[in-house]
């Protein structure tokens, strides 16, 4: 068993604290105890490659992805295997992403940083608009690639496709579904008993040092790899 | 009044379902949460929204509601269309934003 928290903010969200930078994440990951990270920021990968870097030194597997806006408001966490895959998604997010300028002192800065924690890049555009995709067609790009697709928070009650969409669309292609950790799963898949089926993870969606490193699933494999995380979601080899 | 009615007084698009439109309205809901309209909404509403995915079709057949009316221009996806046609609710469009086509039918119908 190898635990997994598959969806953590770093200082390139705007609404991520500025303390969460890759070697803070890295250090805070080890020393909990976590074996797999997921590395999603709003509609950016950019952040990823430097943490996996860092991780692959300290022992922590990094998933590189981002939490995409979906044209329905919905998030949905997307992730990929290797360097190219994550370029064409962060040129997909980029194409779609509408050109709306960040006003840092609302919404924060966001920053990609290195290990030195000195700043690379700042992303001039708002990453927490929706980008002009749908959930189907978001859904389809990252399984082109070969991706992990992840509805989100489904228990939240914004940016969650239940909330947005009313119920997990037909036909939707999905490899696990998320809920955060106010929500029982058993009274959750009671109530909703047409999402049993589906393999679901609880991550802690952290935006701030304190979020992270006791809310995590515990994915079934031996040795942390894209394809093993991948068949561990859709087998539903998982324990929470 | 019916939805033919409130499409001409409305100066509606009718993009799909051309069979639903003597269904009666009593009424009008809008919002943007499928789950809020889910939760809410009551039969017969005539449905405001800028929500173009064909889950408002199955929403709207759930709760029975009159027609949907997709405001600021946008368009219905294909299956929103395909699904429209089979269950007889008519999919509407306006160009107006939300806020001004609620305030029409609003009086429209008082």
């Amino acid at each position: 068993m190898i635990k997994a928290d598959l969806h953590i903010h770093t200082v390139l969200s705007p609404c991520g604290d500025i303390e969460m930078t890759p070697a803070f994440i890295i250090t805070k990951a080890k020393e909990s105890g976590l074996g797999i990270i997921g590395i999603t920021d709003h509609n950016s990968t950019l952040q990823c490659a430097e943490i996996k870097r860092i991780g692959e030194k300290e022992g922590v597997f990094v998933l590189c992805g981002a939490e995409v806006t979906t044209k329905e408001e919905v998030h949905v966490l997307a992730f990929v295997d290797g360097q190219e895959n994550l370029e064409k998604l962060q040129d997909y997010l980029t194409e779609h992403l509408p050109k709306i300028s960040n006003n840092v002192g609302f919404f924060g800065y966001q920053l990609v940083v290195n290990e030195k924690e000195e700043i690379i890049k700042e992303e001039e555009y708002l990453l927490i608009s929706a980008i002009d995709q749908s959930i189907e067609q978001v859904e389809s790009f990252v399984h082109s690639l070969g991706g992990i697709f992840i509805p989100a928070h489904i228990d939240k009650r914004q940016n969650s496709v239940l909330s947005q969409l009313g119920f997990l669309p037909h036909g939707l292609k999905i490899d696990a579904l998320e809920l955060t950790k106010h929500t029982n799963i058993d009274t959750f898949t009671s109530q909703n008993s047409y999402l049993k089926k589906y393999s679901i993870i609880k991550s802690s969606d952290a935006h701030f040092p304190g979020d992270f490193g006791d809310i995590y699933t515990n994915l079934n494999i031996d040795l942390p790899s894209f394809n093993a995380i991948k068949e561990a979601l859709t087998n539903n080899t998982l324990q929470l | 009044m019916l939805v033919k009615e409130i499409v001409e007084k409305l100066n509606l698009k009718v993009f799909s379902s051309k069979d639903g439109l003597d269904r009666e309205v009593k009424g009008g809901y809008t919002s943007d949460l499928l789950s809020d309209v889910m939760g809410y909404s009551k039969e017969g509403q005539i449905w405001i929204t800028l929500q173009t995915h064909k889950n408002i079709m199955a929403i709207a057949t759930l709760k029975d509601l009159a027609a949907v009316i997709l405001v600021k221009g946008f368009e219905p996806e294909a299956d929103t269309l395909e699904a429209a046609n089979s269950e007889g609710i008519p999919v509407l469009g306006s160009d107006l934003e939300a806020f001004e086509l609620s305030g029409i039918l609003f009086n429209t119908l008082k």
